[in-house]
């Protein structure tokens, strides 16, 4: 087992302060497919150095609206704000146009974002995965990112993989970096996206070890996943998701003692 | 179809090619013989060995141009073949619609055409009369400027289904990562994307060059002094055709077989980088004897003959 994730933060120098005391603003959400309606109406708040969980069927639109909070999915209605930015558009006399690409890319640098599947740059060490967009988008000095991203790859138990390429890491491993990734571009909020969910059952906890001590440091966390055992240890809020919409919100108590919405206890009875 | 349990066909032949090679011999041999007896068809073996052992100044320089013009013709295919394959992908419908007018046009109208049009066509019409221009001390003729131009803008309209069939087989999952750390598209493209779309490119791109040294030789419409037009050249004034064009089929296939060495070395070295990825090219045998599909045919990026 690799050593305990500790000091995330401080390894890009402290909890990224973000300049307001809501960070996610989402109102009246709503995404179509073609002619499937995939978020009807969602709506939520999310406040700094929150952890959110949201759970729900596949197919519920929980992936699909956390895809939408960094506008790697367009809405059709609504608006999404973060740290007071309404993303991915611009208003004009009422109606919602497409912002342009840079300064779509410009609020995404505050925007973590973890995948299912990874997403490493296959052709780039893990270390140079981590590098890349620090100095890339944010111009760091290569020595001043490289040094960040090893602290990074050393707080995560991987100071011994820096050199090495994503096809020789194992699932657990590969995530562990992505997430070292996403920190590198020091983000005021951090999306998870069934970050465990492709890996192999004895690689989940290596992740969400990284996962819980990330919460605990005082990052503002979206999380999709079906792990209620993160949840009870460190989420503020579950959000049940069904059919595009969010059915039942609450405390993890809340939803192990007495879930009030029939949806929601029969998805719980299937997972837990 | 052959059924999978039977040698597929070059299988069986590859026994063949030892014995066709030494017959190649054999038939050489008895030419010399026979035309030292003075009987038989009346083959002057001197101009093929001269030509190829002994290769004079035209020749050595047909091959310069010949392996100088089809680098520089392919070096202009893979870079509008990229442009062309970004552009037939972007968002912005013009670049669209620019991009599809290029590729229709020159896939769709022969390379001779495009050729002869390009050189005597904009000369004759005063459009671009192709002046000689110097470029580090060398003049360099119209003609070979022409060709290049035509051997360039031809591939690129070929090498762009190439491209853009090598960035849509990467995972869209790396383009959206990318984004995702706030880089644009066009960084996404350049630093994320193409790096490893190159990589499915390479074993196609060996073929085109391929194709590429080969081609070169229809410059004869033109009057450069390539390779090909040295030759075609040498049989008439001699009136030796089999010995002189027997002597240009065995210089392309030299180049084409230096290449070969190259490619595969290349793509060992690739292959290299790609850790658990043990799918390295067929090796020089197979490619010479054309058995073994890259994994690029197998996806279908290869395009097919002109």
């Amino acid at each position: 087992m690799a050593a305990q994730p500790h000091d995330l933060l401080a390894a890009i120098g402290g909890v990224p302060v973000p300049p307001g005391d809501v960070v996610v603003e989402a109102t009246d959400v709503h995404k179509w497919f073609g002619r499937l309606h995939v978020l009807k109406g969602v709506s939520m708040t999310i406040k700094r150095q929150e952890v959110v969980v949201v759970i729900g069927a596949s197919g519920s639109g929980k992936t699909t609206f956390i895809r939408c909070v960094n506008h790697l999915e367009k809405i059709q209605q609504g608006r999404i704000f973060v740290n007071g930015h309404l993303i991915g558009y611009r208003e004009t006399g009422g109606r919602l146009v497409e912002d342009r690409e840079s300064n779509i890319a410009r609020q995404r640098q505050e925007i973590g974002m973890v995948f299912q599947r990874f997403n490493l740059f296959p052709h780039m060490t893990a270390l140079e995965n981590i590098i890349e967009a620090p100095i890339r988008v944010r111009k760091i000095p290569q020595d001043q990112a490289i040094e960040t991203g090893k602290a990074l790859l050393a707080r995560v138990g991987l100071a011994a993989k820096a050199e090495t390429y994503p096809a020789q890491l194992s699932g657990g491993q590969q995530q562990r970096v992505a997430i070292a990734r996403a920190l590198a571009m020091k983000p005021i909020l951090m999306l998870f996206d069934e970050p465990t969910s492709a890996l192999d059952p004895e690689m989940i906890g290596e992740v969400l070890e990284v996962m819980k001590e990330l919460a605990r440091e005082g990052m503002t966390m979206i999380v999709v996943t079906h792990e209620m055992g993160f949840a009870r240890e460190v989420a503020d809020r579950v959000l049940m998701m069904d059919d595009g919409l969010i059915i039942e919100e609450g405390t993890p108590e809340h939803f192990f003692q007495n879930p009030t919405h029939e949806r929601t206890k029969a998805f719980l009875s299937k997972i837990l | 179809m052959a059924s999978p349990l039977r040698p597929s066909l070059s299988d069986r032949l590859r026994p063949a090619v030892v014995p066709a090679g030494a017959a190649i011999v054999a038939v050489v041999l008895a030419g010399c013989g026979s035309n030292a007896a003075g009987g038989g068809p009346h083959l002057n073996w001197n101009y093929f060995f001269d030509s190829v052992f002994h290769p004079d100044g035209q020749i050595r320089f047909g091959l310069w141009l010949t392996v100088s013009i089809a680098i520089t013709s392919q070096l202009i295919g893979v870079i509008l073949g990229t442009f062309a394959a970004l552009g037939k992908m972007a968002k912005f419908r013009p670049f669209r619609i620019m991009a599809n007018i290029y590729i229709w046009f020159f896939r769709g109208t022969p390379l001779v055409v495009q050729i002869v049009f390009f050189y005597f066509g904009l000369s004759v019409a005063r459009i671009y009369g192709w002046p000689e221009i110097n470029i580090l001390g060398f003049g360099i003729d119209g003609a070979i400027q022409a060709g290049i131009f035509a051997l360039g803008v031809n591939e690129g309209a070929y090498f762009a289904e190439i491209v853009r069939a090598g960035i849509l087989s990467i995972d869209p999952g790396q383009m959206e990562a990318a984004k995702s750390l706030g880089m644009t598209y066009a960084q996404s493209m350049r630093r994320i994307v193409l790096p490893q779309a190159a990589r499915v490119i390479v074993p196609p791109l060996g073929n085109e060059f391929n194709n590429m040294l080969k081609t070169t030789s229809l410059l004869v419409l033109i009057s450069v002094p390539e390779l090909y037009t040295v030759f075609n050249r040498k049989q008439g004034n001699y009136f030796a055709p089999f010995e002189f064009y027997l002597a240009a089929a065995v210089w392309f296939l030299l180049l084409t077989t230096i290449w070969s060495f190259i490619q595969a070395w290349i793509e060992r070295r690739l292959a290299k980088g790609t850790a658990g990825s043990a799918t390295s090219g067929p090796g020089w045998r197979d490619r010479l004897f054309g058995r073994g599909q890259n994994p690029a045919e197998e996806v279908g990026l290869v395009s097919g003959g002109r």
